[in-house]
């Protein structure tokens, strides 16, 4: 079956641009992808959109559907009625490059400023001994496919530049909970979360966790834990203590 | 060109995956100033598509596994074609590798006693593929992606700048390999910024190749964009070989339907995992396509098949996980006889084999790839399957040890370095091909560096040429005349080389198929492209076309001289399998009287395969080896003199 879809996509760069239309053939079966790529085959060639896998396991093809942060080449036509003008624009906390391409840098230079997994002394590779109950928590973070749109989503980065420079966002607040949770890491990463990645100012409304196009429950599972830690270790540093030093010998 | 921003670096590496990340790593550990270049964004590379897993000999499932049945198993699998080096120190360095990770802050699935897990796959005697779930490429990827993070983060420690000795520059595409226009050696690397548009050159003594395979060529596919060739046509336009071209793994099993998902993949480990293929009879077909040279070695009825999931001592393992090329064509063969699915594939079955929470767990994006993808779900019904292009075998000629290419200064590995697999990989023996040769490839090149007493300077001539030879499609010969569209010749050149070099093939058929790939080498000098430099998608793929063109050839000139089916090239005018070629090579190069510098024309020329090492032909049987060899092969075999 084979009809013919109403587009409106974002055209522009850094100066500015508009939505522009497109009426374009839609099959069954079909993602949001494919139609913008026979807008490129078509219609305009020059069309910017990054993508890489066309399989959802990638991360590149974030953009804004109808509003909504999402997978380009996860998000079916199927959903959509026929007669529906779907609308497509970058997503929009950050900045545009052209068309649906933005600059994420941002994220690369916060993935820098997490300190990396630091194992242990006193283990060679390959004496590793882990539980599978106890990775099971990193595991899940670890899914992530690093798209970007929980840092787009969240209210405090988005149309807040302002709270950039202070702000890892939950993807990079997840990692920092990943290595915590690591059963063999043993940095402490609990004080710079709070005092140095801006854990404080997530006020948990779980926007970020509705959009991961992984399921990761980012909230649930990441934010609020590494809050219980930082607020356990506020009342009681000594109760932390003992429980870090019987972890490490663990 | 005043616009075109300069680099230097001691090192530079040609693609972020699995190869060029450890190749990144190794040299920048051994003190060299490092440059990453690739198409994608850091992280994003083709390894982080890979699902079911990392083959490494660690023992952790079966404690008789060892590098010497990996090996054997490796050589069986390329059909005693690959360079019997690279597999000897594939299998013996695999575990180092995987560990290293674990010590870089991997999560691999565990076993009971806390090791890492371990999965069967096709072709694999014991269970031995290191895996997370089924996004085994994903971990691999991050942990390589957050080691790099973490060296920036010491060398920032130590001078204020993260990127003193290892930088990536991501989306930003290599067009052309540059060279010292007086001895021809390697000097550097010609590209542009994805973004703006801009030219940027890189000067260095040592470049790494690792930009992964071809699979863009063909129509039915689970590769990603990125895999144009562009490694293999660089390495020659710049003067190095390529190996075993005309074998290209297609996967038995790629999604079928919906149209717009054909050939994205279903991960193996749904059969290691006890998934079975079945006909439209619903009859378990794979036990009548065993091989003579596998007889034996695979169970003959389904009661056996199913007892060795549990009991790997005492049952043989199922023939749905003979080696892939086998499994593609018994596939292609049942849909041909009018047994397919619906849609032109066959069924694989995990339902009704293993509860639902089971399915859920063990394949997680697979459950997820069907229900978002076909509204299908695998825990209630089974999968439509069918072949897709998946793996070139064949690329950069190299030396075992160091990765060095023919051309001095120039190293490759990965899926772009040919000789590992011979004439078919087996499921997981990519990812450890990754690392084990992305570093040796990293230590050859580091070693090269130290050795040279002066650095090779960049021909500024071959700049100028390559600056010329980018934008010429925003000024294509045609003139006012509409040009050709590149959309449309990459979509022909997919036709062709999927109907008349794919997985069955015939002298007509590529005669035919290297008629086409002409024709469009012709229509390609008038691609024009619309708009500006930047960030325009026409305009890339309009270059990337150069490459899958000349690899096309390469690929179809190969297929054509090899007459007989081994592995990833199966010819229905020489069906058998043919001693004498297995002890020969197909050697492709740039043809040396051809000047044109858009796309250039290949040469393939046969040459002797290097003799196995004595001790390592001892690893196997005699009776074995005489399915493969020719009897003068195996005087030296201890077994005693061949019948
Ligand atoms: C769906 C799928 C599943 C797979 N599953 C498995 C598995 O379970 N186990 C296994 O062992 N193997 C698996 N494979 C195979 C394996 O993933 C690949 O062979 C392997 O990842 C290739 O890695 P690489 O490092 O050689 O290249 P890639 O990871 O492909 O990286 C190539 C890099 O080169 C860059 N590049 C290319 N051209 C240029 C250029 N001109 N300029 C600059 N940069 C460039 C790209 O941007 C990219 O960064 C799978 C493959 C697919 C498609
Ligand atoms: S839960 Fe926190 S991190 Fe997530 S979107 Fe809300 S404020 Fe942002
Ligand atoms: S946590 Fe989810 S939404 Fe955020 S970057 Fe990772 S995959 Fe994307
Ligand atoms: S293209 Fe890879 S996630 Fe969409």
């Amino acid at each position: 079956m084979t009809h013919t879809g109403r587009f409106r996509l974002w055209r522009g760069d850094a100066e500015g641009g508009a939505l522009t239309d497109f009426d374009v053939e839609v099959n069954d079966g079909e993602v949001v992808l494919d139609v913008i790529h026979r807008i490129q085959a078509t219609q305009a060639p020059d069309l910017a959109v990054r993508w890489n896998c066309k399989a959802g396991k990638c991360g590149s093809c974030s953009a804004e559907i109808d509003g909504r942060p999402r997978l380009m080449c996860m998000t079916r036509m199927s959903q959509f009625a026929p007669q529906d003008v779907v609308t497509v624009t970058p997503m929009r906390t950050f900045p545009v490059i052209r068309d649906l391409v933005t600059d994420v840098s941002f994220n690369y230079a916060k993935a820098r400023e997490v300190p990396a997994f630091t194992p242990p002394a006193d283990l060679a590779p390959g004496e590793y001994r882990m539980a599978q109950a106890d990775v099971q928590r990193s595991q899940e973070f670890r899914k992530c496919i690093e798209c970007f749109l929980c840092q787009d989503v969240c209210h405090v980065v988005r149309d807040h530049e302002e709270n950039k420079p202070a702000f890892a966002g939950p993807r990079f607040l997840m990692r920092i909970a990943e290595l915590e949770l690591h059963p063999l890491d043993v940095a402490d990463r609990v004080p710079a979360a709070q005092d140095e990645h801006g854990l404080g100012l997530c006020n948990i409304t779980k926007c970020c966790t509705d959009v991961c196009p992984e399921g990761i429950k980012i909230t649930d599972n990441a934010l609020i834990p590494m809050k219980e830690r930082v607020a356990d270790r506020r009342y009681d540093p000594v109760v932390w203590l003992g429980r870090t030093i019987r972890r490490r010998r663990g | 060109m005043t616009e075109t921003e300069r680099h230097d670096y001691d090192v530079l590496v040609i693609g972020a995956g699995g190869a060029g990340l450890r190749a990144a790593i190794e040299a920048r550990e051994r003190g060299l100033r490092t440059a990453i270049v690739c198409k994608s964004l850091f992280g994003k590379a083709h390894t982080v598509m890979a699902e079911g897993g990392c083959a490494a000999a660690m023992g952790n499932a079966n404690s008789r596994d060892s590098w010497q049945v990996h090996f054997r198993d490796t050589m069986r699998g390329g059909k005693f074609l690959n360079s019997w080096r690279m597999a000897e120190l594939h299998a013996k360095e695999a575990p180092d590798r995987v560990w290293e990770l674990e010590s870089w802050g991997a999560l691999f699935d565990r076993t009971a006693d806390g090791r890492i897990s371990q999965r069967n796959f096709g072709g694999h005697t014991y269970p031995r593929l290191a895996h997370v779930g089924d996004r085994t490429g994903l971990e691999l990827i991050r942990t390589l992606q957050q080691r790099i993070v973490a060296l920036q983060q010491a060398d920032h420690a130590e001078t204020g700048d993260y990127e003193a000795r290892l930088r990536v520059f991501a989306e930003c595409t290599v067009t052309e390999l540059l060279t010292d226009a007086s001895t021809g050696a390697v000097a550097g690397a010609f590209g542009y910024w994805r973004e703006s548009g801009r030219f940027v050159v890189f000067s260095a003594p040592a470049v790494v190749l690792a930009t992964g395979g071809i699979g863009k060529s063909f129509q039915v596919t689970s590769n990603s964009w990125e895999y144009t060739g562009d490694g293999q046509a660089l390495a020659m336009r710049a003067g190095a070989s390529l190996v075993d071209m005309e074998f290209v793994q297609f996967h038995p099993t790629g999604m079928v339907w919906p149209p717009s998902v054909k050939g994205i993949l279903v991960t193996e480990g749904v059969r290691g995992d006890g998934g079975v293929l079945k006909n439209s009879d619903g009859e378990r077909f794979m036990f009548g396509y065993v091989p003579d040279v596998f007889t034996g070695q695979y169970a003959q009825s389904e009661d056996e098949a199913d007892r060795w999931y549990e009991d790997q001592e005492n049952n043989r393992r199922t023939p749905d996980l003979l080696p892939r090329d086998e499994v593609a064509r018994a596939i292609n063969t049942e849909v041909k006889e009018g047994r397919g699915s619906e849609h032109g594939g066959v069924y694989l079955d995990i339902a009704s084999r293993m509860p639902a929470a089971e399915i859920q767990r063990r394949l997680p994006s697979m459950y997820h790839q069907f229900k978002e993808l076909a509204d299908v779900d695998i825990t209630a019904e089974a999968m439509e399957v069918g072949p897709t292009c998946h793996y070139v075998m064949g690329g950069i000629a190299v030396d075992p040890d160091t990765g060095a290419s023919t051309l001095p200064g120039l190293y490759a590995a990965g899926e772009c370095a040919g000789g590992m697999h011979g004439s078919n990989r087996l499921g997981g023996n990519s990812l450890s091909d990754l690392l084990v040769f992305g570093r040796r490839a990293g230590l050859g090149a580091a070693g090269y560096v130290a050795g040279l007493a002066s650095r090779p300077p960049v021909d500024e001539a071959g700049v100028d040429a390559a600056a010329a030879m980018a934008l010429a499609p925003f000024d294509p010969p045609s003139g006012d005349l509409p040009g050709e569209n590149p959309y449309a010749l990459h979509a022909e050149l997919q036709q062709a080389m999927n109907d008349l070099v794919g997985i069955i093939r015939t002298e007509a058929e590529m005669t035919a198929a290297l008629d086409r790939l002409d024709e469009l080498r012709t229509r390609v000098r008038d691609v024009a492209v619309e708009g500006h430099r930047q960030y325009n998608p026409g305009w890339h793929l309009a270059l990337d076309l150069r490459n899958m063109l000349m690899v096309g050839e390469a690929v179809a000139s190969s297929a054509l001289r090899r007459t007989e089916s081994r592995g990833g090239h199966t010819r229905e005018d020489y069906p058998a399998l043919d001693p004498q070629w297995r002890h020969r090579v197909l050697v492709t190069r740039r043809a040396p009287d051809d000047p044109d510098p858009v796309v250039p024309r290949v040469v393939v020329e046969e040459a002797e395969r290097d003799p196995m090492r004595p001790d390592l032909l001892e690893l196997f049987d005699l009776p074995e080896l005489e399915k493969y060899y020719t009897a003068p092969e195996l005087v030296t075999h201890p077994g005693g003199e061949p019948a």
